[in-house]
């Protein structure tokens, strides 16, 4: 068991160092001389920048992501039913239909609300 | 004394043998890593290449054709010029965000290769989750791309981050769907068992035909998943000027575009590995694994053959992602969330379901 996951733990580290030494390297070579307070500014074609960017934005953007809180566990909680059918009788995949059949009418209500309407 | 020398010298020279077994041992885990990475490095240097010619074919240009043989070299080039570029930080930045939000989406993406079976055996670790590994990590590349985002403290890059993330989760969960069916129908989350399961009738015991819906729905997520042009929203130039990468230069610019063009390959990698029978040679009544087993020359053999035929299927679907690059339009945001949450989430529920009432019928 833990022979399958060492590689991985292994690459655990490996993939952040090699990210780290690509993140390092410029630093002997790139010149840093030449900054001045305009080119650090924050780019808006060419004026000067108005206001702090992190303002209000779309509340639809929070909308989406509290959809998909609900779908992501119900598809994590699938995975587990799906692997073995052999071990699991009717039963088991029926209450898993049970349960499937609460959040499609859940989803059902939220499209009709129109939580997911971007006009 | 009680002990003497020679017993002494054994238990030394059996204690330094011990430690030179270890350090083999951690060596042969090391090598398959670096092979890993080295293999999907020249990987993501050859698509840039590709996607430079295609594209020049596409528009009648002639595209690179300076730096190398055919242009070959020109991403190498590229890349060596992203080094010496000045380090730049955006004044009213978050420095620390701003320089870990790249390197998080490189980092989530190259661990997301661990679990693909390039060849017979040829896998950094067959695990038996491997398919929903991939799709854990692979979720993990939007906090980088919002904490870019944020971190840069620029409006485009604001939005640009904001986007990308709605776009990743919506288009998450039909992909997932699609990854469930497909492991119903194989028993097993281990993407060498999926492999295996499609080996039996040459090109016809492919998932493809088991699962058309899956395989469409599958295909249109992964290219959202990528960010590639009919769902490059969070990049579109004419709107957020580069969306989250506005404000990067230098190798930190250049770790995005790693990380687009590795996500890229990774979600070839498993379209052939889920829908078109990843290393098999796919023609049927021919059975390479028995071939080829004989000694150990033909296994190798076998080996180098299987890690060739997937990559050939791989690129023939990084074909089709590039020439779609330039035949579709972009999608507008309310559009592309439209298509995840009301077309293609019910479409790939209801394959799933279909899936698993076929399932409890042979049951």
């Amino acid at each position: 068991m833990m022979s399958e996951f060492a590689p991985i733990c292994i690459y655990l580290v490996i993939s952040p160092l090699l990210s780290l030494i690509l993140l390092g390297v410029p630093f002997p070579f790139a010149s840093n001389s030449s900054t001045y307070p305009e080119k650090l500014s924050a780019y808006e074609c060419g004026f000067d920048p108005s206001g702090d960017a992190r303002s209000r934005f779309d509340i639809r953007f929070y909308l989406v992501s509290i959809l998909f809180i609900i779908p992501d566990p119900e598809v994590t909680f699938f995975f587990p039913w799906a692997v073995p059918p052999n071990k699991i009788d009717s039963f088991g995949s029926w209450s898993m239909m049970a349960f499937l059949l609460i959040l499609t009418i859940g989803s059902l209500y939220e499209w009709k609300r129109g939580a997911s309407d971007r006009e | 004394m009680i002990i003497d020398t020679t017993e002494v010298q054994d238990i030394n020279s059996f204690s330094r043998l011990e430690s030179l077994k270890e350090v083999y041992g951690i060596i042969g885990m090391f090598l398959p890593i670096l092979t890993l990475v080295l293999g999907i490095t020249i990987g993501v240097l050859v698509i840039v290449w590709l996607e430079r010619e295609i594209s020049a074919g596409i528009q009648q240009r002639i595209g690179p054709e300076y730096a190398g043989p055919l242009g070959i070299l020109q991403a190498l080039a590229d890349g060596t010029k992203l080094i010496f570029k000045e380090n730049l930080f955006p004044s009213r930045g978050d420095i620390r965000l701003f320089s870990i939000g790249p390197s998080i989406a490189v980092i989530s993406i190259l661990l997301s290769y661990s679990v693909i079976p390039f060849s017979y055996h040829f896998v950094l670790s067959d695990l038996n989750i491997g398919v929903f590994l991939w799709i854990a990590i692979s979720s993990i590349a939007p906090i980088g791309l919002l904490m870019s985002g944020y971190g840069s403290n620029n409006k485009y890059s604001f939005l640009g981050g904001l986007r990308a993330a709605a776009q990743s989760i919506s288009y998450e969960i039909p992909l997932t769907l699609c990854v469930l069916s497909i492991s119903l129908l194989s028993n097993s989350s281990s993407t060498v068992d999926i492999v295996e399961a499609q080996s039996k009738y040459g090109f016809w015991g492919w998932n493809l035909w088991r699962q058309p819906i899956g395989f469409f729905v599958f295909l249109i997520s992964s290219l959202a998943e990528c960010e590639r042009l009919p769902f490059d929203l969070p990049e579109a130039e004419e709107e957020l000027v580069a969306g989250y990468q506005t404000e990067y230069s230098g190798i930190k610019f250049g770790l995005f575009y790693v990380a687009s063009y590795l996500n890229l390959l990774v979600s070839s990698l498993f379209v052939t590995v889920l829908y078109l029978g990843g290393w098999n040679i796919s023609i049927p009544y021919i059975f390479v694994p028995e071939l080829f087993e004989i000694n150990k020359v033909g296994r190798v053999f076998g080996t180098t053959i299987g890690i060739f035929i997937t990559l050939a299927k791989t690129y023939l679907f990084l074909f089709i992602s590039i020439t779609t690059r330039w035949t579709l339009p972009r999608l507008r945001i309310d559009q592309l969330l439209n298509l995840g949450w009301k077309f293609l989430l019910p479409i790939s529920l209801g394959n799933l379901l279909l899936t698993t009432s076929f399932q409890l019928i042979s049951l």
